[in-house]
């Protein structure tokens, strides 16, 4: 029998109830661990291992002179989502993105929400990520986030809450794929016991959604990318080969008469639809930073003619910033006149001089955040911050209020996890990718990302996140 | 069709591996004269790699002179030697990183653990040295297996054996144009000491042509066969007719009209290859029509970059 624990305190356990009984959706796979010894199930992981580094699932250390890549951990143990639970979470995210989509189309065409009253407009419009190139453009099916890969927790109140919504290049979607492979590999009898519900047909949903995204007949859709050093290099390649489209850098296109065109081997051929893993900030010299040489020159003059489509659209950026993340149950309300049915975190502005004294006065309890920031990067965890950490955040707090946002230090959610010492709860996330095309579409599943740290609540792969894969039973 | 960048990567994937390969082949016979007693042309053997792979002054400015040890280390090893086994494997390697969408996913992994393998031999040392050059060789020749038998047959697969067949044809002639130079040198400085024998078998055992040449000629091992042998005869797998008609009918299976020049620099060579009698080749001077079609092999080269693989 192995030995499971439970978080300490109140947190809310995936696997386990607060009388440490098995949660029924769990049963089938804790009497299979039970049933495997420990020295197999080590030998299953070692091989995990060896089989991710064959196989090139690494992310490259910035920096690193020697070439190093790294591996992203992998837990064995599954995220384990019932039915019923992702029957609500499907129709919120995708009741969340429409509205986020409508958004972006209002804020760069007749601004009604910001008329309204509903959003300061200083807070949209001289906003970093607003991108006043996209005024005025029609964009076909008035789509600007194709991709949308939205953050949830659960709390220790068992209740979902989004995160966050990633509406510019969100990644991770490769590691959900590669992870249900690998689980196949490793235990095929598990899925035999489960009716998991699959995810491999992710590449052929993004492909027809990219396809959607065009008017042209027949369009030629390539990923574009920054190029092999990358760090999530591994994952535009393996797009671009899953969909059967080519994976281009920015040297690989040019621009002539408003048409953007590939070099090939057998002379140019132009290109519909790019899907781009790159910045706004660095696709085309000529609008935007004029020292990329990622990007294409001319780009953004071919785009606005409505010759090629980008997915995501550029200036997406400003709908997931997280100054604008707690209007976004209005923005539900405003467009589609819905009663949201997926709970936002409470956020503190700093840039309210009310919520920033409530802020600063708080600050050993909550998590302060970076509006423009990501990665688990720039961020304070007032519980588990020293002395001088809260005592330098406050500086910064106050010299630039409105750079911050705060939120209730949130109980994330824990599952069993393979650790050093056995089977440790460990606090896990998951983000589910969210296609827009003609309809709105989720593969059932997700990036379940896990902090192998005992009590760290960062998940992030650059911190030292591992993942799992995510388990969605079919009803 | 494909991308020109993808071309370039691929064909430089497999031309980086063929020349680990090649330099694996060389060094191995390099080795293998030093030790045979009384070598009068031992020095000049271990000079051979070096002088084909454009790297004596790298070298010599490193080391006081040439042993087998430093020989080894510098052309084996060593990561700041752009022409080692090592660096070819890790451009290799890297070629293949930036395309991997294209290949397959066992040649990815194939040429993925040959550079970790590599790596192993660069922290551990090289315990047997024949043992690391089979291990080269056999690397370069289950990456071309798995090319044969695992990808679609189209542009991909061309510029990979492209890539291959240039190296090869160029690999090919400097190798009989530096052995030639260095046997001539011996025999002009020891006439009565004549090495030609062992000279000629290990060039012909380098290429993997021995056997060949065995049941072509039945006879001593001599200039004039080895000659028409690893430049004129179709049939050997590495000779320079057998690399120039691989690569026409290769340069003919391309889509698109760019490869016109190409074709035509490429069949202008190859009807050359064919038609000329050793006996030509020997009268106007091995070492000066060698040198010829190397600058030609070149001039193909570039005329393939521009034509395909030119991307800004």
């Amino acid at each position: 029998m192995h030995q499971i624990d439970l978080p300490a305190q109140t947190g809310f356990d995936e696997m386990l109830d607060r009388d440490h009984s098995i949660r029924p959706h769990y049963k089938p796979f804790f009497d299979w661990l039970n049933a495997q010894t420990p020295a197999m199930l080590g030998q299953r992981r070692k091989e995990a291992e060896l089989l991710f580094h064959r196989v090139g699932i690494t992310f490259s250390v910035h920096g690193d002179e020697s070439g190093n890549e790294r591996l992203i951990p992998f837990d064995t143990i599954p995220r384990i989502i019932p039915a019923e639970e992702w029957q609500l979470l499907e129709a919120g995210l995708k009741q969340r993105v429409a509205a986020l989509n409508a958004f972006l189309h209002d804020i760069y065409h007749h601004q009604h929400i910001l008329k309204a009253g509903k959003i300061p407009a200083e807070q949209v419009l001289v906003n970093a990520q607003y991108r006043s190139a996209m005024c005025g453009l029609d964009l076909p099916h008035n789509l600007y986030a194709h991709i949308a890969g939205i953050d949830i927790i659960r709390h220790g109140d068992g209740n979902y809450y989004v995160l966050e919504d990633n509406l510019r290049v969100p990644s991770g979607v490769s590691y959900m794929l590669e992870n249900r492979k690998m689980m196949m590999r490793l235990f095929p009898e598990l899925f035999e016991k489960h009716a998991v519900a699959p995810v491999e047909h992710y590449p052929t949903l993004l492909l027809s959604t990219l396809r959607q995204s065009s008017y042209a007949d027949n369009p030629t859709v390539v990923v574009m990318t920054p190029g092999h050093y990358n760090s999530a290099y591994f994952e535009h390649a393996f797009l671009a080969q899953q969909m059967g489209v080519e994976l281009v850098e920015g040297r690989d296109l040019f621009v002539k008469d408003l048409k953007v065109y590939m070099r090939t081997t057998a002379g140019p051929k132009q290109v519909d639809v790019i899907y781009r893993r790159l910045d706004d900030l660095f696709i085309d010299p000529l609008v935007f930073q004029a020292d990329s040489s990622l990007g294409v020159p001319g780009l953004i003059a071919a785009y606005r003619a409505g010759n090629v489509v980008l997915a995501n659209a550029i200036g997406t950026g400003v709908a997931d910033d997280k100054s604008i993340y707690p209007y976004v149950p209005d923005m539900i309300r405003f467009y589609l006149d819905e009663e949201p049915l997926l709970l936002n975190v409470p956020t503190w502005q700093c840039r309210n001089p009310s919520e920033l004294s409530h802020v600063l006065a708080n600050l050993d309890e909550l998590v302060v955040k970076e509006v423009h920031g990501a990665g688990g990067y720039g961020m304070l965890i007032g519980p588990k911050a020293s002395k001088a950490e809260i005592e330098h955040f406050r500086d910064l707090l106050k010299a630039n209020p409105a750079n911050y946002i705060a939120q209730p230090t949130l109980s994330l959610s824990t599952c069993p996890t393979f650790v050093e010492e056995g089977i440790a709860p460990r606090h896990i996330d998951l983000r589910p990718f969210v296609l827009s095309g003609n309809t709105v579409r989720i593969v059932p599943g997700g990036l379940a990302r896990v902090a192998l740290q005992k009590g760290s609540l960062v998940v992030n792969s650059s911190q030292g996140g591992g993942t799992k894969d995510a388990w969605i039973l079919e009803a | 069709m494909m991308l020109s960048r993808t071309a370039d990567h691929l064909y430089w994937m497999s031309r980086y591996l063929e020349r680990a390969e090649n330099l694996a082949r060389l060094l191995d016979v390099s080795f293998s004269l030093s030790l045979l007693p009384q070598s009068q042309g031992a020095r000049a053997e271990m000079r051979a790699p070096l002088v084909i792979t454009e790297t004596l002054d790298r070298f010599s400015a490193r080391y006081p002179k040439i042993t087998a040890e430093a020989l080894l280390q510098f052309m084996a090893l060593d990561r700041d030697n752009p022409a080692s086994i090592l660096s070819c494997i890790r451009h290799a390697r890297e070629n293949a990183h930036a395309v991997r969408g294209k290949i397959t996913v066992e040649m990815w992994e194939n040429i993925n653990a040959t550079w970790l393998e590599a790596k192993n031999f660069e922290a551990n040392g090289i315990a047997n040295v024949g043992d690391f050059f089979d291990w080269v060789k056999a690397r370069s020749h289950v990456f071309r297996g798995i090319a044969y038998g695992t990808i679609l047959r189209g542009d991909a697969y061309s510029f990979i054996r492209l890539g291959t067949f240039i190296e090869r044809a160029d690999n090919t002639a400097r190798l009989l144009d530096v052995k030639a130079s260095l046997i001539a040198q011996a025999n002009k400085e020891n006439p009565q000491d004549a090495q030609d024998y062992y000279a000629w078998s290990s060039l012909l055992r380098a290429l993997s042509a021995y056997e060949a040449y065995v049941e072509m000629y039945r006879e001593g091992v001599e200039m004039r066969s080895v000659t028409e042998l690893l430049v004129l005869s179709p049939r050997l797998p590495r000779s320079l007719c057998a690399c120039l008609d691989a690569i026409c009918k290769i340069v003919a299976q391309i889509e698109g009209d760019n490869g016109r020049l190409v074709q035509r620099e490429a069949h202008l060579l190859l009807n050359d290859l064919r038609f000329t009698e050793v006996d030509e080749i020997l009268e106007h001077g091995l070492h000066e029509y060698l040198s010829e079609c190397l600058v030609e092999i070149n001039a193909l080269g570039n005329t393939i970059d521009e034509a395909y693989l030119r991307v800004a």
